[in-house]
């Protein structure tokens, strides 16, 4: 199986570990996965508030470039999954659109090829069965909240699975010997940029998926998108310290956590660079499974 | 209170309004008012208008009202109004229209956010991607607040999280070009 990649602006930066886990992990899984050279950035939401030409445009180049391979696209990131494919649509359902795209990106670009959400990938194409056959170390015993967020699944008709209560990850998370957690806001909005340009507010949207996340008995959660992490994990103390909690809760890249099942090693998934500690949680798992093997 | 007289609002705001509806692709009469929107928006606590306030007044032609609302920038594009309207109108393509417009004619109710924006695109034009350290740079210097997050720095430069020097990429002329295309184009970028 391959696929071209475009891991996004921040799995370079503040989500490299998402970077890291994606590489080793579709190696592990036999996924060969091709960079996109000199990828540029999708415009995020930056762009498509401010221009909806721009906001189509970005995306376009990276995806005529994976076209010109013949390739459909892998994307880690969420919101580059849903510029890309909000891309790819208006591209393939409108021949003016798709004139237009080609002459601003000075790129042929017809819209033939996919983009699609890394954890689609592995659910889908690659099959649970695939991944849990590989299984040497299961998540045994960790509750998981697996949190989808927003752009993984909305727009619906952009998304893979179900808008309101999706499945995928609860159920890599199975696969992995895992238990998902029921809970209500694996789709709720962490407020994206508004923990930096209106704190106030962004800290109250992630105060409550945290506190959800907690009172529904999880040990971590799961993302599968650079900004989610980073304002429930970077920002965890920052929204404990302003609402007066204390959560303790050590988020991972679904990523991480289908390498640490495959008994990749933490570090090499990146699992030392959060900022909650979640490598007493992988320490935990460790040693339930040497009390296991020794038993 | 203000007294409205809604008949000479609704045909004055008719131009407006036909700007939204063309470029949103979505037609404000078709909301009845149900609230789902608001009952669901995340966001809802902290705006001065609830989304369904907002499609009330483009349906009433106060175009300025929800124009210079926070509403429209407070709005964090998470598409759950638009996935759960019964009558299937966009709403979250409502806000970003008109926060477009609201721009172009110098409405801007949260202007840091605006900022943030502004500084994002910046990057991407000039070096092909976005480069995360000096978009917080940037956007806590303009905004008066150099120290804002800064505790955070040392320990994302350990964790190898924080790159101190953008990577501009090799073909940026083409990102460049992608840009003056869209000016040339009428965008407002």
């Amino acid at each position: 199986m391959k696929y071209a990649y475009y891991p996004g602006c921040s799995l370079s930066s503040t989500g490299i570990e998402y970077d890291m886990s994606t590489k080793k992990v579709a190696k592990s899984l036999g996924i060969e996965l091709w960079e996109i050279p000199e990828w540029n950035c999708c415009g995020a939401s930056s762009a498509h508030l401010t221009d909806h030409l721009l906001a189509l445009a970005l995306p376009a180049r990276n995806l005529a470039i994976a076209e010109a391979e013949g390739l459909d696209v892998a994307i880690p990131c969420a919101a580059c999954y849903a510029r890309c494919k909000a891309t790819e649509v208006e591209v393939k359902n409108s021949q003016e659109m798709k004139k237009t795209i080609s002459e601003v990106i000075e790129r042929e670009y017809a819209g033939k090829t996919q983009a699609r959400a890394l954890l689609d990938v592995f659910v889908n194409d690659l099959g649970l069965d695939s991944i849990s056959a590989l299984v040497n170390k299961p998540l045994k015993d960790i509750k998981v909240a697996s949190y989808y967020g927003c752009l993984l699944v909305r727009p619906p008709r952009l998304g893979f699975d179900d808008p309101e209560d999706p499945q995928s990850m609860d159920q890599l998370i199975k696969a992995l010997g895992g238990t998902p957690v029921e809970w209500a806001f694996k789709t709720e909005c962490c407020g994206a940029a508004h923990a930096t340009t209106k704190s106030d507010v962004g800290f109250s949207m992630i105060e409550k998926i945290l506190t959800a996340a907690k009172e529904a008995g999880a040990d971590c959660i799961a993302t599968a998108c650079p900004l989610c992490m980073n304002n429930l994990d970077m920002r965890q103390s920052q929204v404990e310290a302003k609402f007066g909690k204390n959560y303790g809760l050590p988020v991972f890249y679904f990523t991480q956590l289908i390498g640490l099942a495959l008994g990749l090693n933490p570090e090499e998934l990146g699992v030392n660079k959060h900022f909650v500690n979640a490598l007493g949680l992988v320490k935990k798992l460790l040693e339930a499974e040497g009390r296991r093997d020794t038993a | 209170m203000e007294r409205i007289e809604l008949t000479a609002a609704l045909a004055q705001g008719q131009e407006l309004l036909a700007e939204v509806t063309r470029e949103s692709g979505v037609r404000a009469s078709k909301c009845y008012q149900c609230g789902k929107c608001s009952a669901g928006c995340p966001v809802a606590f902290a705006m001065d208008k609830t989304p369904r306030e907002i499609m009330r007044l483009l349906q009433l032609g106060l175009m300025d009202e929800a124009l210079q609302s926070h509403t429209i920038w407070l709005c964090a594009c998470c598409d759950t109004c638009s996935t759960r309207c019964p009558r299937e109108v966009d709403i979250a393509r409502v806000m970003e229209t008109l926060r477009i417009i609201a721009k172009k004619k110098g409405y801007v109710a949260e202007k840091k956010m605006d900022l943030f924006h502004d500084l994002f695109l910046k990057s991407v034009e000039k070096h092909g991607r976005v480069h995360e350290m000096g978009l917080i740079l940037g956007f806590n210097i303009s905004g008066m607040q150099p120290l804002k997050d800064a505790h955070f720095g040392p320990s994302m430069l350990l964790k190898g999280k924080l790159s101190p020097l953008p990577h501009t990429i090799k073909d940026n002329g083409e990102v460049k070009k992608i840009f003056a295309n869209v000016r040339k184009r009428g965008g407002k970028v």
